[in-house]
């Protein structure tokens, strides 16, 4: 059963082409059942190879498929590579994707374009498997591109709305940059080592580069580079509030619980290189720290459900960063587990919302919702919880670990530390300002609507509420991948600092309760202040990295294609051509016929030519 | 006798197209079909023989102007024959985009377009440089009449310019040509024409450089490069469709194959020294383009200067001159073969529906042509080097390799995979995403593939799916040639440096 790891992508991928070649002509019934099919049965076949797997104590499988290409020494295969990481990602990938399918299922029912939906997100899903399981680094390339691909694709899904079409172009192309400086990367691996096969460039490097060496470090940083444009972090981070444009579903799948986490994972399975650039692995850990701040000041200023939803993925990232940053390699994939859970579950009880209200996306046109749309209420509950680390909530064990992870670190480890308490208090905040505004308080419109939900729905929703409440207790087989790095130690942290970990985020979630539930504060009256006003808009604006980057390479680039769209370069063979004109016209007008007129000028000439002579 | 028989079909085929128009004028067409069908199936018979000497699977050698060296010399090898099959390929998908759009003199046409074919096979098969040129003049000639009587608006203009440019650059490769033979005579106390003797006429000098930039100027024309690329726009915004895709699936195609069959090899010292020169023209050829074509409101003109943009990958892969560079830009060759001839049957047959160019004139045709914008998206994303497609496989191993000679102008080459994804997702926008606009084109006019359009964008999608998933059974050919090519000049190089 192992060596059949190719039908975890292939059904999806089967999907997608079934979809595809039929182009919209089976019946909606029929495009579900393929749609949540293909995942279902992906998801089965990796529980059972899973099982399998790790039941058989072996720490690693390849399988080959066939060999992509041979061009001198250069010899990448479509081969996959099964270890403890894989297992985690594979059924992350195919078990809450499965949930969001099923989920869409009902979704999308209504829209004209259901089998389009369902084959974007089965090819989705294949890439993504595809990233995860290629064993070398240009298979995983080709699952990369793949997932940006489908990214494009859904978030102009409706692609009547040119404000959607902007949307995905913003994210490809962002993306872009970074998969362009992680192409560098691997070109010059492959320079280095001559092959892109992981585990031989991990061990080579290891055996070849000192510590901290100049190769190790462009190579992290070139790796790097491609991870922050996927998972979003400085200075990449814009596209995502903006992917929010496609239907709920995606930004559950794509920009939640999966594809984004592809960067955490290329840090994670080329670990390796950034340890031996221990610098760049710090800077990882800042880009993180930094990121998971300003996203998370963002995410208290904004008022739509998704892009509330959106900069706080874009926090949590940040934390799992901070935690490869810090050498937690295992507990970032734990948060990256757990993250998937309680960010699909409250992605999809948005999309409940705002299913059931008619598209509304504005929380303050909310309010007092907690009868109307029960399951929505028990989901974004449970989820913040989680998503706040309340005790004992899966999202608590992870974040947890990773800031412990943080403390124990040498050098700015207590920096980094301070900062991510302080990240987790505005976690608190940001979460329960949502629940407290959409559920409690009075109701401001939308009284009639009724929580739509069926079987199809609702059922995600409970069993991403039991994995978001109780996923903190699965065990992930990860130590044997990231074991031959420094012995686990004992946790040696006070019982203070515990302490402070866990009351920082329930210290968030009652100012969230003083501003937005009693009302003892009141925003209003801190708005007048002009220096919050200012701050207000400057984070709502996303620290205005938009503005930036439009001033710094949007307009330029568009000025310049503007100003030379009729090609400098062909202006100077046009110039050519009028030379030659002017000059035929000269000589044309010397052919007057005039006999006497030409017998004079040959004469000149010929006194000109001879004197010329004669003077040399 | 069999590669004779290639270019005797086609060149009888014409003729007996423009005879047969006389009896009705769609018999043109299915002998034209007939003769490049009969010329595929030949080519695929080559495709089983093993390679009999120096690599040459195939050749044909007969005196022709002995006295002066000239033989009639005909030869193949893996790279000839992958470019013939493409030729070929091609040529039935431009028959197929002229079955419709072509109603007038269409004898005269496909006698046209069937010579071109005959002299752009003949350049790929040609191992004698009198013979090469020859071909190379027979494949202009009817491509000028293809432009200038069946094309648009501002035909004349283009079909002046295109002559110009490529007559221009072919003199500049024919007085080399006449220097390399002149050469030879010093040298071996002979004249000869044949590429194998030239190959070891010593090039070292000091004139070789100019010598050698007589050949570049003439192939980077055709390529075509920076600074010499501003014909391409014209005449494919003025070519008919099928004009089009023969222009930009193989005619550009024998600039690169140049490039690497003579340029390169006759003279590697000055090459290896010209070399950075070349790879910063490919450069700015890849970028600068990428940045024209964002800036087209003509989609035609659109993808003409995406061509050139994808066309510096292959010019930088060529003088990057390692085994991966040489086989990304062989793929990409291939692969830009099929994706820019189906971008411009796309622009074409939208032409043709819609009478415009101009895609402030379109949007949203999603809604209204699902299949159509499928098909635009699959050969967008192809062009934008999405990995499992051919596109993807060639540019990156040109770049894998130009890394290897080049970090530095790799590494800004490396941007033109960032400013393809911002023209061809903004080509997507304006026609296919956002709302419907019709300005002013009857709505049914607009209607979706027909079965046979479906046919043949189907065959070249699963062109570029094969090319980029399995690119080993185009890569097994092309590298017995490459590695050969490689070691000649790596000889000679080692030769030349162990002189004082």
């Amino acid at each position: 059963m192992q060596d059949l790891i190719w039908l975890l992508p292939m059904f999806p991928l089967l999907g997608f082409l079934s979809l595809v070649l039929t182009s919209g002509n089976l019946p909606k019934k029929l495009v579900g059942v393929i749609g949540v099919g293909s995942i279902g049965l992906s998801f089965l076949a990796a529980a059972v190879i899973a099982y399998q797997f790790l039941d058989s104590g072996e720490t690693k499988l390849v399988v080959d498929m066939w060999r992509w290409m041979a061009v001198g020494g250069f010899t990448p295969g479509f081969s996959f590579y099964f270890d403890g990481l894989a297992v985690v990602m594979v059924l992350i990938i195919t078990g809450v994707g499965f949930l969001i399918h099923l989920y869409s299922a009902g979704f999308m029912l209504d829209d004209p374009s259901y089998s389009r939906f369902f084959s974007y997100m089965n090819l989705f899903v294949a890439s993504m498997l595809v990233l995860v399981l290629a064993d070398n680094l240009l298979l995983l390339y080709l699952g990369w591109e793949g997932v940006g691909l489908c990214s494009y694709l859904l978030i102009g899904f409706w692609y009547e709305k040119p404000e959607n079409g902007y949307a995905a172009r913003k994210a490809f192309v962002t993306t872009r940059v970074g998969d362009t400086s992680m192409a560098i990367g691997l070109f010059l691996l492959f320079a280095q080592f001559g092959t892109l096969n992981i585990q031989d460039v991990l061990q080579e490097a290891q055996a070849q580069w000192a510590l901290g060496s100049g190769l190790a470090v462009a190579v992290s940083l070139l790796l790097l580079g491609g991870a922050v444009g996927k998972s979003a972090q400085l200075p990449l981070q814009t596209w995502l509030p903006d992917a929010m444009a496609g239907p709920t579903p995606i930004s559950a799948l794509i920009h939640a619980a999966t594809m984004v986490t592809a960067g955490v994972y290329l840090i994670a399975r080329t670990h390796v290189l950034f340890e031996l650039a221990p610098n760049v692995q710090l800077l990882v850990a800042w880009i993180g720290l930094i990121t998971l701040l300003m996203a998370g000041f963002t995410a208290m200023t904004q008022y739509d459900i998704k892009r509330i939803l959106a900069y706080s993925t874009v926090s949590q990232i940040g934390y799992m960063f901070l935690g490869l940053g810090v050498g937690a390699w295992s507990a970032s994939i734990f948060h990256l587990m757990t993250h998937a859970f309680f960010k699909a579950l409250l992605f999809l009880a948005a999309g409940t919302i705002i299913h059931s209200l008619h598209h509304e996306h504005n929380i303050f046109n909310m309010g007092g919702k907690r009868k109307q749309l029960p399951i929505s209420f028990a989901s974004f509950m449970i989820g913040s919880l989680a998503l706040a680390a309340f005790p004992f909530t899966s999202g608590y064990f992870s974040k947890d670990e990773i800031l412990i992870a943080a403390l124990e670190m040498e050098g700015p480890g207590m920096i980094l530390w301070l900062g991510g308490v302080l990240g987790a208090f505005l976690t608190g905040i940001y979460s329960f300002r949502l629940v407290f505004v959409v559920f409690f308080g009075e109701s401001r419109g939308h009284h009639e609507e009724a929580e739509v939900t069926g079987f199809s729905m609702a059922t995600p929703l409970i069993l991403l509420m039991v994995l978001a409440l109780f996923g903190g207790w699965i065990q992930i087989p990860v130590a044997e991948v990231f074991a031959h790095g420094g012995e686990q130690e004992e946790h040696h942290i006070s019982a203070l600092m515990h302490g402070i970990m866990i009351a920082v985020p329930l210290l968030g979630i009652g100012l969230s309760y003083l501003f937005f539930m009693s009302k003892t504060f009141s925003v209003e009256r801190l708005m007048q202040k002009p220096l919050a006003e200012s701050l207000h808009r400057f984070w709502f604006s996303g620290w205005r990295m938009d503005g930036l980057y439009d001033f710094l390479f949007v307009r330029p680039f568009v000025l310049l294609a503007k100003i030379n769209r009729r090609d400098v370069l062909d202006a100077l063979y046009d110039l050519l051509v009028e030379i030659s004109k002017t000059a035929h016209a000269m000589l044309a007008r010397s052919q007057t016929g005039q006999l006497g007129l030409y017998a004079l000028s040959i004469g000149v000439s010929a006194v000109l030519l001879i004197s010329l002579g004669v003077l040399l | 006798m069999i590669l004779l028989a290639l270019i005797v079909v086609l060149f009888l085929g014409g003729v007996l197209a423009w005879l047969s128009e006389a009896l009705d004028p769609k018999f043109p067409r299915f002998v034209a079909l007939i003769a490049v069908l009969i010329d595929l199936l030949l080519m695929l018979s080559l495709l089983g023989a093993d390679a009999e000497d120096a690599g040459w699977i195939v050749q044909l050698n007969a005196e022709w102007m002995p006295r002066f060296g000239i033989f009639f010399h005909l030869a193949a090898d893996g790279l000839s024959i992958l470019m013939m099959v493409l030729t070929a390929f091609l040529g039935v998908i431009a028959i197929a985009s002229a079955w419709d759009e072509i109603t007038e003199r269409t004898g005269f046409f496909y006698f046209n377009l069937l010579w071109a074919l005959a002299g752009i096979i003949g350049v790929f098969t040609a191992l004698d440089l009198f013979l090469f040129f020859f071909f190379w003049e027979v494949m202009l000639i009817p491509m000028y009449f293809i432009i200038a009587i069946w094309g648009h608006e501002n035909k004349n203009y283009a079909a002046m310019k295109f002559f110009i440019f490529t007559q221009i650059s072919g003199m500049l490769m024919l007085v080399s040509i006449l220097v390399l033979v002149y050469l030879h005579y010093v040298q071996f106390g002979s004249f000869s024409f044949a590429y194998l003797d030239l190959l070891e006429v010593n090039t070292s000098g000091a004139i070789e450089m100019w010598v050698m930039l007589g050949f570049f100027i003439a192939f980077s024309t055709k390529l075509p490069s920076v600074p010499f690329h501003s014909w391409l726009p014209d005449a494919h915004s003025q070519a008919p469709t099928a004009g089009s895709v023969l222009l930009a699936g193989v005619l550009l195609k024998t600039g690169a194959y140049g490039l690497i069959r003579f340029a390169v090899p006759f003279f590697p010292e000055a090459s290896m020294q010209f070399a950075p020169f070349a790879m910063t023209l490919a450069v700015i050829s890849i970028l600068y383009c990428a940045k024209l074509a964002f800036a087209q409101t003509d989609v035609k003109r659109l993808i003409a200067y995406t061509s050139v943009s994808h066309m510096g990958f292959v010019l930088l892969g060529i003088y990057a001159w390692n085994e991966q560079a040489l086989q990304g830009a062989v793929m990409t060759m291939l692969a830009h073969g099929l994706s820019a001839a189906a971008l411009f049957m796309l622009a074409g047959g939208l032409q043709h529906r819609i009478h415009t160019r101009d895609m402030e004139h379109m949007g949203g045709f999603w809604a209204k042509v699902p299949r159509l914008s499928f098909v635009a998206l699959f050969f967008s994303v192809a062009a934008l080097g999405m990995p499992g497609l051919g596109n993807f496989v060639g540019e990156f191993l040109a770049l894998l390799g130009a890394f290897q000679a080049n970090i530095g102008l790799t590494v800004a080459a490396a941007f033109g995979l960032i400013f393809a994804s911002v023209y061809s997702l903004w080509v997507i926008q304006k026609v296919f995403h956002g709302a419907y606009r019709n300005s002013d084109f009857d709505d049914a006019r607009l209607h979706d593939l027909s079965r046979r359009e479906m046919f043949y964008f189907g065959a070249m999608m699963i062109g570029l799916i094969w090319m980029g998933m399995y690119p080993q059974s185009f890569l097994d050919l092309s590298s017995v040639p490459l590695v050969d090519l490689l070691s000649h000049t790596e000889q000679l190089l080692s030769a030349g440096s162990g002189e004082p």
